[in-house]
């Protein structure tokens, strides 16, 4: 692992790294049963020089904004070390989003340049608003030949032949923009500096260490600050390997493990209980004898693992089930939504350590991590170093909302200085989650004081950014809440949205109306959809500029209406 | 070659055998994650049964923003 103090910038340790590790296998990149490519370190300096140096020509220097929209794979990283070595700041983009937003984000975040794969970069041409998307330089990687590329550029061909030059950074300089939410109404950049990452990396290192020959499987989208860190940054300062690969389907997941002898994966929850449910089906359908069999040696091995994962132990104890893991395995790191207890006691049994944490993007990944020493799967484990967390206005139980100080705050929202005031306050990020620390200084979270809610995806819906979705419907007014934000309940499992519908006054809410609000849910990705709507007989309380009152709207309902009410959709 | 009708046709009998639930209850403009009451994850499953189904190789993306069965057919079909 490489001294990260040395450095100030990410484009300095990655020049490090690759120049520590030449020989050493950095990127591995398979596609169903083939293996695309598999770079050394020296090899991935090869490919990214001479991008960077065409990159320099097409206008590239200190503090441009190149955005990145590709699925997870080996043009990714590679785009994204050319950036940093040019001085550039990267915009990753979900490329899970609609076209539209990304044009959004595209304008927002006044990106000159865009590294985008080709069935993308397809999307965003057929796009309505396309004709407004002002961009000096397009890449797009993996484009058929004869494809009409719009006036993009082919990734593959674009190098120039003399030598790039390195530009140097400060770490208070920005790094990367981050979209932690709001397509719909306000985007979230979240500014994140040279400083951030490279105290996020110090501050985890000891707790997922790399070196060569570990190896990261990649899967959650590298635009996501948990993949950025664990599938890029972190491995690369250690020597260690990254496996992409191109599908995602759990049968290929499956089998990298045992293919590739994966070290580290990180999940979200979604996938978590994918995994938990296949193992309980095979299970299930093991002769009466044999699941005696495993159920006492799951009770031995849940035993010795209790004060520490005993990883030794656990691979000869369960060794089929460690060896359908690649047998490697060290440890399922589990964020971006809040995983359920009893998900990670299936897999503690099993001698499979999971560390969830918990972080969010405004504070550069992680916060706390839970190592399960001792085994304790209802916290989200302690603060990692140099994270300082409060817990505000502590109420019954302790429990109030989660602050945080640490190096790894990010500067800014991107031109939003009121919602950076809201969030970042007398140097603290107000996480608008609630929690508690325990004596023996864990984190456990009882859901939210924001209105908003996660996905088990680890995707953060805000309710105003779904609202647009129901403009123009034939009533007098209407707005989206989190369901837990209306009646607060102490879980952050099951969260869903609900639509309030005020109706036209005498006119109520005909099937036809009905229809239409189902309808236009459907339309919206199925993870953003309202689980069910409102019936509000009263006007909205609104601002002098006609805005709704969201705080108080709420208490009114919270007053009047129980959760029952919400008729399904 | 297939009309984009027995596509759609196959797909929604694929789609009643993998989930187990009876094809009469399936309609072509039916959101599959509601219908069936699957996650994105089984979505993917679904999509390799599909391949196998018509011999073709399909990028997860083509499932990208699709919730019901006739754009899957759509996606499907031209690629057939």
């Amino acid at each position: 692992m490489l001294d990260l103090n040395q450095f100030n910038s990410l484009g300095e340790t990655l020049n490090a790294a690759l120049d520590r590790w030449l020989g050493d296998i950095c990127l591995i990149e398979s596609d169903r049963e083939r293996e695309n490519c598999r770079l050394t370190y020296r090899q991935f300096k090869e490919a990214a020089l001479p991008l960077a140096a065409a990159l320099q020509d097409a206008g590239l220097s200190a503090g441009t904004r190149v955005a990145i929209l590709m699925t997870n794979q080996s043009k990714w990283l590679i785009s994204a070390y050319a950036v940093f070595y040019c001085g550039g700041v990267l915009v990753p983009l979900d490329y899970k989003l609609p076209a539209d937003d990304h044009l959004k984000l595209l304008a927002h975040s006044k990106a000159q340049l865009l590294v985008v794969e080709y069935h993308l970069w397809r999307a965003i041409t057929k796009a309505e608003k396309f004709g407004e998307l002002a961009l000096r330089t397009v890449l797009s990687t993996e484009a058929p030949v004869n494809a009409d590329l719009a006036g993009a550029q082919r990734w593959e061909d674009f190098c120039a032949p003399h030598p790039a030059r390195f530009v140097p950074r400060e770490r208070k300089d920005p790094a990367c923009i981050v979209y932690s939410s709001g397509t719909g109404g306000r985007p979230k950049g979240c500014v994140l500096t040279h400083e951030n990452y490279l105290e996020q990396a110090a501050a985890v290192a000891p707790i997922f260490p790399f070196w060569p020959g570990a190896r990261y499987l990649s899967i959650i989208p590298t635009n996501h600050a948990i993949d950025f860190m664990g599938g890029f940054i972190m491995p690369f300062t250690g020597g260690g390997t990254v496996v992409h690969l191109r599908t995602l389907r759990p049968e290929y997941i499956r089998d990298a493990f045992t293919r590739y002898g994966i070290t580290y994966m990180a999940v979200v929850p979604l996938i978590l209980k994918n995994l938990q449910r296949g193992l309980t089906e095979k299970f299930a359908a093991l002769s009466p004898f044999k699941r005696r069999l495993l159920n006492v040696l799951i009770a031995t091995n849940r035993t010795l693992t209790k004060s520490k994962p005993r990883l030794g132990l656990s691979r000869r104890l369960l060794k089929d089930i460690h060896a359908a893991f690649g047998g490697s395995l060290r440890a399922l790191l589990v964020g971006g939504a809040f995983t359920e207890p009893a998900t990670i006691a299936f897999f503690h049994d099993l001698g499979i350590p999971i560390y969830n944490g918990y972080g969010c993007t405004e504070a550069c990944t992680a916060i706390t991590v839970n190592d399960q020493r001792p085994f304790r799967p209802e916290t989200v484990g302690r603060p990692v170093r140099g994270m300082e967390i409060r817990i505000l206005n502590p109420g019954e139980g302790g429990i109030g909302e989660v602050a945080v100080r640490s190096k790894t705050v990010m500067s800014h929202y991107l031109d939003d200085p009121e919602q950076t005031a809201e969030t970042i306050v007398d140097g603290w990020l107000v996480t608008g989650d609630l929690g508690r620390l325990d004596e023996s200084g864990q984190l456990q979270l009882f859901g939210r004081k924001k209105n908003m809610i996660v996905t088990e995806e680890g995707k953060n819906i805000y309710p105003e950014d779904i609202e647009t979705a129901f403009d123009g419907l034939p009533v007098k007014e209407s707005c989206v809440f989190a369901a837990n934000f209306l009646w607060p309940a102490r879980t952050m499992v099951g969260e869903q949205l609900v639509l309030i519908v005020h109706p036209e006054p005498g006119k109520g809410l005909p099937p036809i109306i009905v229809e239409e609000i189902a309808q236009r849910n459907r339309r919206l990705a199925n993870y953003k959809r309202v689980g069910g709507y409102l019936l509000w007989e009263r006007d909205f309380p609104l601002t002098a500029s006609l805005k709704c009152k969201r705080g108080e709207l709420a208490g009114e309902i919270r007053e009047t209406l129980s959760r029952e009410s919400v008729v399904p959709l | 070659m297939p009309t984009l009708q027995d596509t759609t046709e196959q797909i929604l009998e694929l789609a009643a055998a993998h989930f187990k639930v009876p094809r009469a209850q399936l309609n072509p403009d039916d959101d599959f994650f509601k219908k069936l009451g699957i996650n994105s994850l089984q979505a993917l499953d679904l999509l390799t049964r599909l391949e196998q189904h018509f011999h073709i190789e399909l990028p997860d993306y083509e499932l990208q923003g699709v919730s019901d069965f006739r754009t899957l057919a759509e996606r499907i079909q031209s690629r057939l």
